[in-house]
């Protein structure tokens, strides 16, 4: 009997402290992020959708050597390149990417395009709201990938001043 | 209430009812493989009598993704990515069990920056999958308050990996030579922080559970197997250790100079669900002891081996030296060779012996790549874990074998 009240005491203290522990948190401030009403907090690494990045001028990064979709483990880049004309200059070398899709139903964010690039033109941004009930949308084309332009910078895209022609 | 006839069933009686018996009726019941407390995609075909299991058959190969297949196709580099979805609760793991194991072809010597680091960061991977693990096994038993806290733990952990590489999850930052990118500013503060605070939520943890006497009565006793019996099914890991044996390879085969850190070995005799779940804990309090000598202890240097064809060269080099830039178009483009040979590199995941068997043809793709993964051989345990115990005991026992579906069927 006395072993009995005693088990029954220890178990209630043991409920108590647990209680205790709750109560306590109950206490202490939330912590849970309220997306989506406030957008999340990233780290600086954070391996988001693309982004196509541009040079000073405003004329693409991309030169198409195609490393990046070499590297890719999962083959979900698609590259068509052309050359730069002096009437049409797209980037700041000798191609430019006519075509760069990212399927982004293969893709699985490992950033082994962005090490692989030698002219830092993709890199990872923090975008990541891309879910879809279709999944042919996920084929992401050159022009939602690119960084925004300004417009002058366009039009120096198109007509570049001397400076920035690539040495042939 | 009367007994359902089973025979016009599509549920087989295992054998037909006996005259005078007819309440001690046999019945096959699937446990999954779409049930909550199977952790994924498991089917446990359950033969019972009553609530007493009889025979319980695990059924695997829901999640096989052809893992093993896949890395025949892709470049040495490239299979990293890969071994991080092998494991999805210890990547980390994973991406150096599969490091060490193509290192070793190559005979590559690693900085010792980048080996303190990489026990730095498997460690947390351990905090991290134990975390995930007393979680959902306190929920399953029916604790729902430790669920949160180890996620709100968890959540800070995953913030420190996304510090580390860029992603929470599928991190692939422990590459052939080093690892990914340098250690990012801040990370000691982000690191220290951590380890200084969870001593103290463990703590919470036990006041929740180790004594609470729901939780002792659903976990003592529970789920025990001899220690022969474990040793045939080839388990290892904290189950093992919960039936008093003392066998951690990172004591008794050292990888990644596990050597050069103090820590203890916890084990228990009980070999019962509570003693496992004591081995987990204390495991964890052991990995934030390593943690904090590596901290005090992280040498200076390189975090990447010098091997110009095998690692990447620096960015700054790749843009103004032509020969790095060659070496950067050739290491992308094609990939590195390793020697032809074989290597097997085991360590200690979080679940027990996580081994890599990388056969290599001498061309930049491994020929084969075998993973010894734990999760699969503690399953085989569950059979003799539950036989005669009732249903209720079948997710204590299932809980405390700690397994990941991705790790069993790969």
């Amino acid at each position: 009997m006395a072993s009995k009240i005693q088990d029954a005491l220890s178990s209630a203290a043991a409920l108590a402290k647990g209680m205790g522990v709750t109560l306590k948190e109950m206490m202490s401030p939330t912590i849970t992020e309220d997306y989506p009403d406030v957008p999340p907090k990233f780290q600086e690494r954070y391996r988001g959708v693309h982004v196509l990045q541009r040079d000073e001028n405003g004329l693409e990064k991309c030169v198409a050597c195609f490393l990046c979709s070499a590297n890719c483990p999962s083959d979900c880049i698609y590259i068509e390149a052309a050359e730069n004309t002096d009437s049409l200059r797209i980037s700041g070398g000798e191609r430019y990417a006519r075509i760069y899709n990212i399927d982004y139903s293969r893709c699985i964010f490992c950033g082994y395009c962005v090490e692989a690039c030698p002219t830092d033109a993709i890199t990872h941004g923090h975008g990541f709201e891309i879910a879809s009930y279709d999944t042919s949308t996920l084929i992401w084309r050159k022009e939602q990938l690119l960084a925004p332009a300004s417009p002058r910078e366009t039009q120096t895209a198109i007509n570049p001043p001397p400076g920035v022609r690539s040495p042939v | 209430m009367s007994e359902p006839d089973l025979s016009s069933s599509s549920l087989t009686p295992a054998e037909e009812p006996t005259e005078g018996s007819t309440s001690r009726r046999r019945m096959v019941l699937n446990m999954g493989p779409q049930h909550p407390s199977t952790h994924g995609v498991l089917r446990i075909i359950l033969e019972l009598e009553g609530e007493t299991i009889l025979n319980a058959t695990p059924d695997i190969g829901y999640l096989h993704t052809g893992i093993e297949k896949e890395c025949e196709v892709k470049t040495y580099q490239q299979v990293v990515p890969l071994t991080d979805r092998v494991d999805y609760l210890a990547n980390l793991s994973n991406n150096l069990g599969y490091s060490l194991a193509v290192e070793k072809l190559l005979q590559l010597e690693i900085p010792p920056k980048a080996q303190w680091m990489r026990v730095l960061l498997v460690e947390l991977t351990r905090i991290n999958s134990h975390l995930v693990w007393l979680g959902t096994h306190a929920m399953d038993i029916g604790a729902m308050t430790v669920f949160l806290y180890c996620f709100r733990e968890r959540e800070d952990l995953l913030r420190i990996f996304e510090m580390f590489s860029g992603q929470r999850m599928m991190t692939s930052y422990i590459r052939v030579g080093g690892l990914a990118l340098e250690p990012p500013r801040g990370w000691e503060q982000a690191v220290g922080k951590f380890i200084d605070a969870f001593p103290s939520k463990l703590a919470e943890y036990e006041d929740l559970l180790t004594k609470n006497p729901i939780w002792m009565n659903r976990t003592k006793g529970v789920g025990f197997l001899a220690l022969e019996d474990l040793l045939d099914c080839g388990v290892t890991g904290p189950m093992i250790r919960a039936a008093g044996m003392k066998w951690d390879i990172r004591k008794d085969e050292p990888y990644s100079s596990y050597d050069k850190f103090d820590f203890e070995i916890p084990t228990r005799e009980a070999s019962d669900v509570y003693a496992r779940y004591e081995v987990r804990l204390e495991e964890m309090r052991q990995s934030v002891r390593i943690i904090r000598q590596a901290m005090d202890g992280m040498p200076e240097g390189a975090w990447v081996t010098s091997a110009p064809n095998v690692v990447l060269p620096e960015r700054e080099k790749m843009k103004t030296q032509i020969e790095a830039l060659i070496y950067h178009f050739k290491i992308v483009t094609e990939g590195f060779t390793v020697p032809a040979g074989e290597a097997y590199v085991c360590i200690e995941s979080p679940r027990g012996e996580l081994g890599y068997y990388v056969v290599s043809n001498g061309t930049s793709k491994p020929h084969r790549v075998f993973m010894r993964t734990p999760s699969f051989a503690n399953l085989q345990a569950l059979p003799d874990m539950v036989k005669g115990r009732l249903i209720a005991d079948t997710i204590a026992a299932l809980g405390s074998i700690d397994f990941v579906l991705g790790d069993v069927d790969r």
